[in-house]
């Protein structure tokens, strides 16, 4: 049924299938239309879903129970700090930075040195990692191989190996289609998502169906497991292994950043930093619906084959084949391959790039610089080193696996190449944020961290394949207790992976600390230092040009371009170049500090930084700008920043000073403006009465013969006349201390009652006069209210008069109603009057304005009665409007407020 | 990207808040069963599904 051939074909045309959909996205990509959009990216991030997931888990599940969770929470927690992850690309995008290796040479001065130790490390830590995708690969057909009974062998090669070799395959035509590092792999990236969509729709499919098809969903599934003493436990988290979970958190949280092939896939192959809007939530989705079957799985494994001794790494295949469902085992085969191939393909690209660039190279350079001088067009070689770097990783990954064998459980081999890029956090965070960061601390820290990991972590894996001897691990090195590998210094009782984590990263932090704190950055590392730290405020135009001084042939930077980018790509870029500077041709720029910095930025995304720099140096007379004068240029461009800071806060300032003059200038023209009007009315109304006193007096002096009525009334006017005269004047004087706040009070206990009714009397004449009807109703206990006697007694004056003076005589009627609350007495004068429009309401307050039309009618009043009388009561915190209509007579009211208790008892003892 | 972004703000807030939530000794706390699923199963895979839907939410909706 399921010969080998036909596994072998399946698996061919799914490899085939992927190569459709790189060309596809390659094609694409080359014609413009990227197909690379934000949720491409965001599946493409799930090459950290690798066969490890996709088998391991279940493995790891069976005898840890949830624990295997950490490994995906911890990714969600860091891709969560996504202003970490925007700045390593932003640093990435303007160095030209095509590696994590090439990312810390860069950094701390373009080490060739730092670049090389980086690239050891990931191989030494990564190429175990891809043994164990083999090893899964190789796993996975042998149980569908053992289901069939039959065999798969071509040329006495295993399946293993063929396997290994279609993927070196895979890996070399899309991984090495340009020369330039920084060139984006769109096809690669377009078949790694499609990918992440297969493996994760075989592995669901095969968790639905053993979850409800071979058992009764997941409440029955959990319930049966709980019903056994030892599958119950898995059930459970284990509290006294919390460190462990914590640092597998820590370890996974690194690793989703750090791992070389993360590194490619978020950062290098980053199109849009908006892109990781989407990653940031979708990935962290993926990995939740991708683990939500791992447990099921696991134990519906143990349940069924309970006691078979069934390699619980393979309960996603033999768990559908045990039910007869082929066809759904050939899904999840191909699931299982698509995370394998996705891995092994990014992962063997990115570390090619970095043995080429970081390794090869500096080699190539320094020892047989004749061979290099030869050589005529370099990029073919360039190439051709990737290719073979990339054959060389596969093989030694084929070399372990076959090694190592079945000594080690899928799980351990992740975690140990988890542990080994995790070294990489001090070094990565402290250059990104920390500029006293020096190349000496970042060896020191790697160095320590790394020999670490090996003593802890790699020998002791070692030592239990049986490769070496394990007396350091039980015994401790040299028979010494303390140094045994597992329990350093006589820590105990954690499990290999927080032990080396622990003592690791104690290793290398401290290293990289101490170190750098003792020690001094050469220029080159200082400047470098403030690219990274500052790069979202790097001001590249000036400071650029100011750090780098010396002599250059444009046409031997050309050719070193040409060289190593190859005649066309070089020439194109140079074009764009050109362009950029608005000049025709690049013979026409000079060969400033910026032309170099563009020859060895293109330069870096084809060979690292470092050897870019080597290059570039060797054809440049450049000048050694030393320490202390690069510190002043930075310092100086820091100093400008902050300068120019300063002085649009200054200029803000100044802006919001003038808007308040501004308006502080206008209040005051409106207040000069409102002064004028004042004048101009008071002088107009004095001139009223005067004019008819004036009038009147010279009729009387000139006419001697007037007969004595006339006289008498004559005169009577004048009286009136000047005590109205005398009335204004003495309410101007009023108004205007009251105004400018002179006035004078006396304060006390005023019973309102008493006030209305003395004023009521004393106009009772002018009201009998007029024969208007005038009433009261004031109730005879009314709470008092602290005030000026004699002010409210005007203001009740004022509306008294003001009402006899509108009503129509005979049948006026103004009634007085007084009444008290418990926080306030409110005085109604309320007359039958013509009454206010709406109007007039409002602006019988202002001054000089009277009730009437005052065009046609002599003026009854001054027009600062009510005016007066409005800001007496306020003074006193009350308020005093009108509630009127015309033909509706008019309400004037009144309140003043009645102190509180407490407050009265204090008044009465001051 | 002169001040400081507050959608990233606000999703390093979330990430900080789910360190606590996902590691002990919060993660000691459920404890039994629901429904036939234990506890722990649901705590965990419920902050998770919690920390990635406030996430989706805080990211996208800036656009």
């Amino acid at each position: 049924m399921l010969s080998g051939w036909f596994i072998a074909l399946l698996a061919t045309a799914y490899l085939g299938l992927l190569f459709a959909v790189a060309r596809f996205g390659d094609a694409r990509a080359d014609a413009g239309k990227s197909i690379i959009s934000a949720n491409v990216y965001a599946l493409s991030v799930a090459v950290y879903c690798t066969s490890w997931t996709f088998y391991g888990s279940v493995g790891r599940a069976t005898s840890g129970g949830l624990s295997f969770l950490t490994i995906y929470i911890g990714p969600t927690l860091m891709l969560l700090c996504v202003g970490v992850i925007i700045k390593m690309i932003r640093i990435s995008k303007a160095q030209r930075i095509t590696s994590i290796a090439d990312f810390i040479a860069s950094r701390y001065g373009k080490s060739q040195l730092l670049a090389g130790m980086v690239t050891v490390i990931a191989v030494i830590g990564v190429v175990p990692y891809i043994a164990l995708q083999l090893k899964a690969m190789a796993a996975s057909v042998d149980v569908l191989l053992e289901h069939s009974g039959g065999s798969f062998q071509v040329l006495g090669l295993d399946s293993t190996f063929l396997i290994a070799v279609v993927l070196a395959l895979f890996s070399i035509l899309f991984g090495t289609r340009h020369l330039d590092a920084t060139e984006r792999h769109e096809g690669m990236v377009a078949a790694v998502a499609f990918e992440s969509v297969v493996k994760i729709v075989a592995f669901m499919a095969v968790g639905i169906f053993v979850t409800y098809g071979m058992f009764g969903g997941l409440s029955d599934l959990f319930q049966k497991a709980a019903a056994s003493a030892d599958f119950g436990r898995l059930l459970q988290l284990d509290s006294s292994r919390a460190g462990t979970w914590t640092s597998l958190i820590i370890l996974s949280g690194l690793a989703i950043i750090f791992l070389p092939r993360q590194f490619q896939i978020i950062v290098v192959e980053n199109v849009d930093e908006s892109h990781l809007k989407r990653a940031v939530w979708l990935f962290p989705l993926y990995l939740l619906l991708i683990n939500i079957f791992v447990l099921p799985l696991a134990l519906g494994g143990l349940l069924h084959f309970d006691g078979q001794g069934v390699n619980p790494d393979t309960f996603v295949l033999t768990l559908p084949l045990a039910r007869g469902a082929e066809s759904l085992a050939l899904l999840a085969f191909i699931g299982g391959l698509s995370a394998a191939t996705g891995m092994v393909i990014v992962e063997t690209i990115a570390l090619s790039t970095m043995v080429c660039n970081d390794l090869v190279m500096p080699i190539l350079l320094r020892s047989t610089g004749n061979f290099v001088d030869k050589r005529n067009d370099l990029s073919g070689l360039l190439i051709g080193i990737r290719r073979a770097a990339i054959a060389l990783i596969l093989l030694l990954g084929y070399i372990y696996f076959r090694a190592a064998g079945e000594a080690y459980a899928l799980v351990g081999i992740g975690l140990i190449s988890f542990a080994a890029v995790a070294q990489f956090a001090p070094a990565m965070f402290g250059g990104m944020y920390w500029k006293q960061g020096t190349r000496a601390g970042a060896v020191a820290g790697l160095l320590a961290g790394f020999m670490v990991w090996l003593y802890t972590l790699l020998l002791p894996s070692f030592a239990k394949s049986g490769w070496m001897p394990s007396g350091f691990v039980e015994n401790g090195l040299f028979g010494i207790a303390w140094l045994k590998a597992q329990a350093l210094f006589g820590l105990a009782g954690l499990d290999e992976i927080s032990h080396c984590l622990w003592w690791s990263m104690l290793a290398n932090i401290g290293a990289y600390v101490a170190v750098s704190l003792n020690s001094k950055p050469d220029a080159v590392e200082a400047s470098q230092a403030e690219r990274f730290v500052d790069v979202f405020r790097f001001d590249s135009r000036n400071t650029e040009a100011r750090l780098w001084r010396g002599k250059a042939s444009p046409d031997a930077l050309v050719q070193l371009l040409e060289r190593f980018l190859g005649a066309a790509r070089a020439g194109q870029q140079l074009a764009a170049y050109a362009t950029s500077r608005r000049a025709e041709h690049w013979r026409n720029l000079p060969a400033d500090a910026d032309f170099v910095r563009f020859a060895e930025s293109e330069l870096a995304g084809a060979i690292g930084s470092a050897s870019a720099r080597v290059m570039v140096a060797s054809v440049a007379q450049e000048e050694d700008l030393g320490l202390e004068e690069v510190l002043d240029i930075l310092d100086e461009a820091t100093q400008v920043r902050a300068h120019s800071r300063e002085l649009e806060a200054k200029q803000r300032e100044l802006e919001a000073a003038t808007t308040e003059l501004r308006e502080a200038n206008e209040r005051l023209r409106e207040l000069d403006r409102m002064k004028d009007d004042f004048i101009s009315t008071v002088t107009h109304e004095l001139r009223t009465p005067l004019t008819s006193i004036r009038a009147l007096s010279e009729m009387l002096h000139e006419d001697p013969r007037l007969d004595l009525a006339d006289r008498s009334r004559f005169l009577g006017i004048i009286v009136t006349e000047a005590e109205r005269l005398t009335r204004l004047i003495n309410q101007i004087l009023d108004m205007a201390k009251m105004e400018s706040g002179r006035a004078e009070w006396t304060t006390s206990e005023v019973d309102m009652g008493e006030v209305a009714r003395e004023s009521m009397a004393s106009l009772e004449q002018l009201f009998r006069e007029k024969g208007v009807v005038l009433e009261g109703d004031i109730p005879s206990s009314l709470p008092s209210v602290l005030a000026d006697r004699d002010r409210l007694t005007q203001v009740m004056i004022n509306l008294l008069s003001n009402a006899v003076k509108f009503v129509p005589g005979g049948t006026g009627r103004v009634l007085v109603r007084v009444s008290g609350a418990a926080d306030l007495v409110r005085v109604e004068v309320h007359d039958n009057g013509p009454g206010l429009t709406a109007e007039e309401c409002i602006v019988i307050f202002e001054k000089f304005r009277q009730g009437g039309n005052t065009m046609t009618d002599k003026p009854q009043g001054t027009g600062l009665g009510l005016p007066i009388s409005r800001q007496i009561v306020e003074y006193f915190g009350g308020n005093l409007w009108v509630e009127s209509e015309p033909g509706a007579g008019a309400n004037f009211i009144f309140t003043v407020p009645v102190p509180a208790p407490d407050d009265n008892n204090g008044r009465q003892t001051a | 990207m002169k001040r400081a972004n507050p959608t990233r703000q606000r999703l390093a807030a979330l990430g900080l808040l789910g360190v606590p939530l996902l590691t002990y000794p919060l993660l000691s706390l459920p404890s039994g069963e629901l429904g036939g699923i234990p506890a722990t199963y649901l705590y965990l895979f419920g902050v998770w599904a919690g920390l990635i839907v406030l996430a989706a939410w805080v990211a996208e909706r800036g656009k």
